[in-house]
């Protein structure tokens, strides 16, 4: 018991920082889109990109980043429960992530790194903001240390059992996140750290970039396999149904290993000096990942359909109106799950080179990441704390209706907000700008009621963000002490027909590398050929 | 092994052959049309941009009837040349580098979309077929003049 409040105060601490990095990035998103819209000017001592690189990295990389540690953790010390188990690795990774976001945070609302969340060298931060990005990442490599040990636990302990399946998912994210890592990790302390304090003269550009991009995409799929836990394992509880097949969960899980990694250039498709073999290479692994989406959608709808069919409903109508819509932590997540389909689509789009010109740096590309991590992913994981912190914390959360206007307020926000900005960028709004006039040309003049819609879903989507900080802060100091469950699924009726070979974690792991082997090999050497100048860099803002 | 419902099966083979489809616009638009994501390479000293023929002198220079390559250089905050007129149906091949930070050079209009990378120069062609005033904007964040960085390309 006593060892259990342990576990649980290090998921809440995880959970916390993650929470609290919401709270005041989703702040900067609406002076972003009120200013943007021209509501407002953002005064000289907190510009706007000052403000874009805080919510950048404060909702990217950090509120992502932390919670699905947390959860992680969580999943893995309830799947496998161990006694005396030792704390210290996950706390490890809890004290690098904060002390990393804490100094990055610090050089970023100073206006000493106004160099965005991609930090595209040679533009040249305080040397502190990358070391806080680096302890930021390097930290999660504990969490993953962690969740294998974990793991080895479990098979000394039951020789020729699988790995319990929420323990499963948890690794093979972190399998592939670790490899992601490993790029962004040399680019920063290799690269940039050095650079940035001045112990070398200039900086490799497309090096960076490329070092970046290979982290860059996997990252997105890191955050989408965190929101994947929750539909594959907490849904099928929720509705009272078990996993909805242990082997074609792992199987899909494999393929997202193999398949987020080698395809970061498509991000470079309008880079000089890669050719465009590579390029259209990586377009053919991007649209392979389609096979492991489309074997979650169907797992999923699949799921609903069982559930309805306990209940003795059927058909579409009748499954619709068999599913738990009034419970919060399933609303959100079926209502992540509709953002996500247009979150695929427009993810095509971007995938081939023909229309990515057309889209490439353009706020068509905001709208993307808003409805695939500001909607999904986010909507799923916040609608989780709604029973995931009451269980942590052994309270009941009882405000349901205040939880559930939140819910459908960050999904009407955010749906008009994004449709705004697809729309803005097809017709060429660029992104990433402070002001949008250019000089009165009647181009830019189109933009202008498409900024102004955004500008409402956004305000609608910060309401959203109101409503969740009242019901935070009930969770976690008011509300009656009571037991809350956030369990997942049981596994289904064949799950022990599973075969071994898709625990061999390693083996997919080095499928995974010598894929990234193939697809980076020649885009690296063809780098090398080149006569490469360095280039010094500036501070621009 | 395996036993994928058979609907699934349906599902999954639907879906990847659509994808394979889509990948084969791809990779034909990129033979049959050219429409390609560019291959060009060729570095330059991001110190020397400034002594560097032929960045040396930005600016516009027919090559053909019609046909013109243009040497853009990309700085915070602006563009050089910061306009250029060409008149209507003319092809114009853009190269263009940096000689600071990274840059976008966008044509909204015109499908001209690249990174500008300090030590590369990048390079785009676009047919101008309609008259107009066509902005080129810097979409690649640079700092804190880079919404004010941007030029005119006038199609008379
Ligand atoms: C109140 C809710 C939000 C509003 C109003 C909002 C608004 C915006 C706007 C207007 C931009 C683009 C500005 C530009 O390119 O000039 C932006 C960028 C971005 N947003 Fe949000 N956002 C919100 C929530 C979120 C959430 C929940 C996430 C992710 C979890 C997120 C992730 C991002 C990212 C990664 C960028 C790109 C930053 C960059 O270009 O460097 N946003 N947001
Ligand atoms: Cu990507
Ligand atoms: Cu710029």
């Amino acid at each position: 018991m006593e060892q259990q409040r342990a576990e649980n105060r290090l998921v809440l601490a995880y959970l916390y920082v993650a929470l609290v990095s919401v709270f005041i990035g989703t702040f900067f998103g609406l002076l972003q889109v009120t200013s943007r819209a021209g509501f407002f000017q953002t005064p000289p001592w907190f510009d706007y990109y000052r403000m874009l690189t805080a919510h950048g990295v404060l909702l990217a990389l950090v509120f992502t980043t932390l919670f699905i540690s947390g959860l992680s953790t969580y999943a893995t010390y309830r799947s496998i429960e161990r006694p005396r188990r030792s704390l210290a690795l996950g706390w490890t990774g809890w004290w690098m992530m904060t002390t990393g976001t804490v100094l990055a945070a610090l050089e970023i609302l100073a206006g000493n790194a106004s160099v965005l969340y991609t930090f595209y060298a040679p533009l040249k931060a305080s040397p502190w903001f990358y070391v806080g990005a680096a302890l930021l990442i390097v930290g999660t490599w504990a969490v993953l240390l962690d969740v294998l040990l974990a793991i080895a636990y479990f098979r000394r302990t039951h020789p020729g059992e699988r790995i319990p399946l929420p323990v499963f998912m948890v690794a093979a994210n972190y399998l592939m996140w670790f490899l992601a890592t490993i790029g962004v990790a040399i680019e920063v302390l290799f690269q940039l750290i050095p650079w940035s304090f001045g112990w070398v003269p200039g900086i490799d550009v497309q090096l960076s970039r490329t070092l970046f991009w290979y982290f860059g995409h996997p990252l997105v799929y890191f955050w989408l396999l965190g929101a994947y836990l929750i539909w594959y394992g907490v849904v099928p509880k929720i509705l009272g149904v078990p996993f909805f097949s242990d082997a074609l969960t792992r199987v899909a899980f494999i393929l997202f290993i193999i398949l987020s990694l080698p395809v970061g250039v498509h991000h470079q498709f309008t880079d000089p000096g890669i050719s465009h073999i590579w390029k259209e290479l990586q377009t053919g692994f991007t649209l392979m990942v389609v096979i492991p989406s489309l074997m979650t959608a169907f797992a999923l709808f699949a799921t609903f359909e069982q559930a309805a069919a306990k209940q003795g409903r059927h058909g579409f109508i009748g499954i619709v109106a068999a599913l738990p819509w009034s419970n919060p932590t399933f609303l959100g997540s079926a209502l992540g799950m509709i953002l996500f389909i247009f979150g695929g689509f427009g993810g095509i789009v971007n995938a081939s080179y023909s229309l990515d010109v057309l889209t490439h740096n353009t706020m068509w590309i905001v709208g993307h990441f808003h409805i695939t991590v500001g909607g999904p992913v986010a909507l799923t994981l916040i609608a989780a704390t709604y029973t995931l912190i009451p269980a942590l914390t052994g309270r009941r959360f009882t405000s349901e209706g205040l939880a559930r206007a939140q819910i459908w307020l960050w999904f009407i926000g955010l749906s008009i907000m994004s449709f705004a900005m697809h729309t803005a960028g097809l017709l060429g709004a660029p992104r990433r700008e402070a002001a949008l006039a250019y000089g009165g040309n009647a181009i830019a003049a189109q933009w202008v009621p498409w900024t102004m819609l955004a500008a409402v879903g956004g305000i609608i989507v910060y309401a959203s963000v109101i409503c969740y900080l009242i019901a935070f802060v009930q969770m976690v100091f008011g509300g009656e002490r009571g037991e809350t469950r956030f369990e997942f699924a049981d596994p289904d009726l064949y799950a022990e027909k599973t075969p071994a070979i898709l625990d061999r974690l390693g083996l997919w792991t080095a499928a995974a590398v010598l894929l990234v082997i193939i697809a980076y090999a020649g885009p690296i050497t063809e780098h090398f050929h080149y006569h490469i100048y360095l280039a010094p860099g500036m501070r621009t803002w | 092994m395996l036993n994928l419902p058979r609907l699934e099966r349906t599902w999954l083979w639907l879906g990847g052959i659509t994808m394979a489809f889509f990948f084969i616009i791809v990779l034909s638009l990129a033979v049959m049309a050219d429409i390609e994501p560019p291959s060009y390479g060729q570095t330059i000293d991001p110190t020397k941009v400034s002594q560097t023929p032929p960045f040396d002198h930005p600016g516009l220079h027919q090559t053909g009837p019609k046909a013109y390559e243009a040497y853009y250089v990309g700085q915070v905050f602006s563009w050089n040349p910061a306009s250029i007129t060409i008149p209507v149906g003319s092809t114009v091949t853009f190269y263009v580098t940096s000689s600071d930070v990274v840059h976008g050079f966008s044509v909204p209009e015109a499908d001209v979309n690249a990174e500008v990378m300090p030590g590369w120069v990048s390079r785009v062609e676009h047919t101008f077929l309609k008259p107009g005033d066509y902005p080129i904007i810097c979409n690649q964040y640079c700092g804190i003049g880079h919404s004010a960085m941007f030029a005119h390309i006038i199609v008379k």
